[in-house]
C-alpha cells in the first residue's frame, strides 16, 4: 500500500492521515507489539512536523508519505517550517531535563523504529520499520 | 455538537483524589491539553495535593502526554503535594522506561500499593 497527503497544519486531517496507514498495516497483521510503536512513532513525527515545524501555521504543509508491506513500513513527513539540527536536541533522559515537558518524541521514535533520517534541513524525516523474522522468537505468524 | 466526556474520573479515598484516564488513547493533542487543564484544577484545588493517577485504562501515549505528566508532577512538587502513578501496562511502562522517567514518577503496581504509600 502506498499512500500519499499533503495536509494543512491541522490536528483533524493529520489525524486521517495517521488512521489510513495505521489501517494498512493493521491490514498486514503486523504484531501488536510492533503496532504500539508504529502507532506512537507515527503520532511523534506528524506532530512533529505541526507543531514544531509549521508552529501550527495553517497555510504551511505537511507532505506525508508511506509505503506500508508484509515486511516493511516506510513513512516519510515533510514540513515547511525552519529545519532543526538533531544534535542540539538536549537529552531528554538526562538528570537536568527529566522535569522538562518537552523533547522526547524524538528518542520515542528512535526507539521504536529501526530507522530514522533527516533531510532537508532537518524539515524532512523518515522513519523506517522493519518485520523481525519470527522463526527465531518463537511467535508464528501466517 | 459531540457530547463532551470529561477526561478523566475522579473519586476520593481519605485525602487522596484518585484519578482515572477515561480514554484508552492519551495520543491526541487536544485531549491531552482537557486531561491538562482538568489535572490543573484538581492541583489547584488542594493545599498540598494528593493524587494516585491510575492508568488501568490506557492502551497508547504519546510524548505530549508524558509532558503533561511532568507538568502535573512540577505543580504538585511546588505545592509540596504527592504524586503517585499506578496500574501501567508493560508496554507503557516501557515508554517510562526508555524515558528514564520511572526515575522521576512514583509508580505502584497497584492501586493499594499506591494508595498506602502517601505520607
Amino acid at each position: 500500500m502506498t499512500f500519499h497527503r499533503v495536509i494543512s497544519s491541522n490536528l483533524i486531517e493529520q489525524r486521517e492521515a495517521q488512521k489510513r496507514i495505521l489501517d494498512a498495516v493493521e491490514s498486514f497483521h503486523w504484531p501488536a507489539n510492533d503496532m504500539f510503536g508504529i502507532k506512537l512513532a507515527l503520532e511523534e513525527v506528524l506532530i512533529n512536523a505541526i507543531k514544531h515545524g509549521n508552529k501550527f501555521d495553517k497555510s504551511k504543509k505537511v507532505k506525508i508519505d508511506a509505503t506500508v508491506t508484509y515486511d516493511r513500513i516506510e513513512i516519510t513527513v515533510e514540513d515547511e517550517g525552519e529545519g532543526f539540527c538533531k544534535d542540539h536536541v538536549p537529552d531528554p533522559t538526562a538528570e537536568e531535563n527529566l522535569t522538562k515537558c518537552s523533547g522526547r518524541g524524538i528518542l520515542l521514535m528512535e526507539a521504536y523504529m529501526d530507522e530514522i533520517s533527516y533531510s532537508k534541513g532537518g524539515r524532512r524525516c523518515r522513519i523506517i520499520k522493519a518485520r523481525k523474522d519470527h522463526s527465531t522468537d518463537g511467535t508464528a505468524h501466517s | 455538537m459531540p457530547e463532551h466526556i470529561p477526561p478523566v474520573a475522579v473519586s476520593q479515598e481519605k485525602s487522596v483524589k484518585i484519578v482515572e484516564f477515561t480514554n484508552s488513547k492519551i495520543l491526541d493533542e487536544a485531549n491531552i491539553a482537557d486531561i491538562d487543564i482538568t489535572l490543573r484544577a484538581l492541583i489547584n484545588e488542594d493545599a498540598a495535593p494528593k493524587l494516585l493517577l491510575d492508568f488501568s485504562s490506557v492502551d497508547h501515549l504519546s510524548s505530549a502526554a508524558l509532558g503533561a505528566l511532568i507538568n502535573c508532577n512540577n505543580l504538585i512538587k511546588q505545592k509540596n503535594g504527592q504524586l503517585r502513578l499506578t496500574n501501567i501496562k508493560p508496554q507503557i511502562y516501557e515508554v517510562f522506561q526508555i524515558t528514564k522517567l520511572n526515575k522521576l514518577f512514583r509508580i505502584y503496581p497497584s492501586r493499594a500499593e499506591g494508595l498506602t504509600s502517601f505520607t
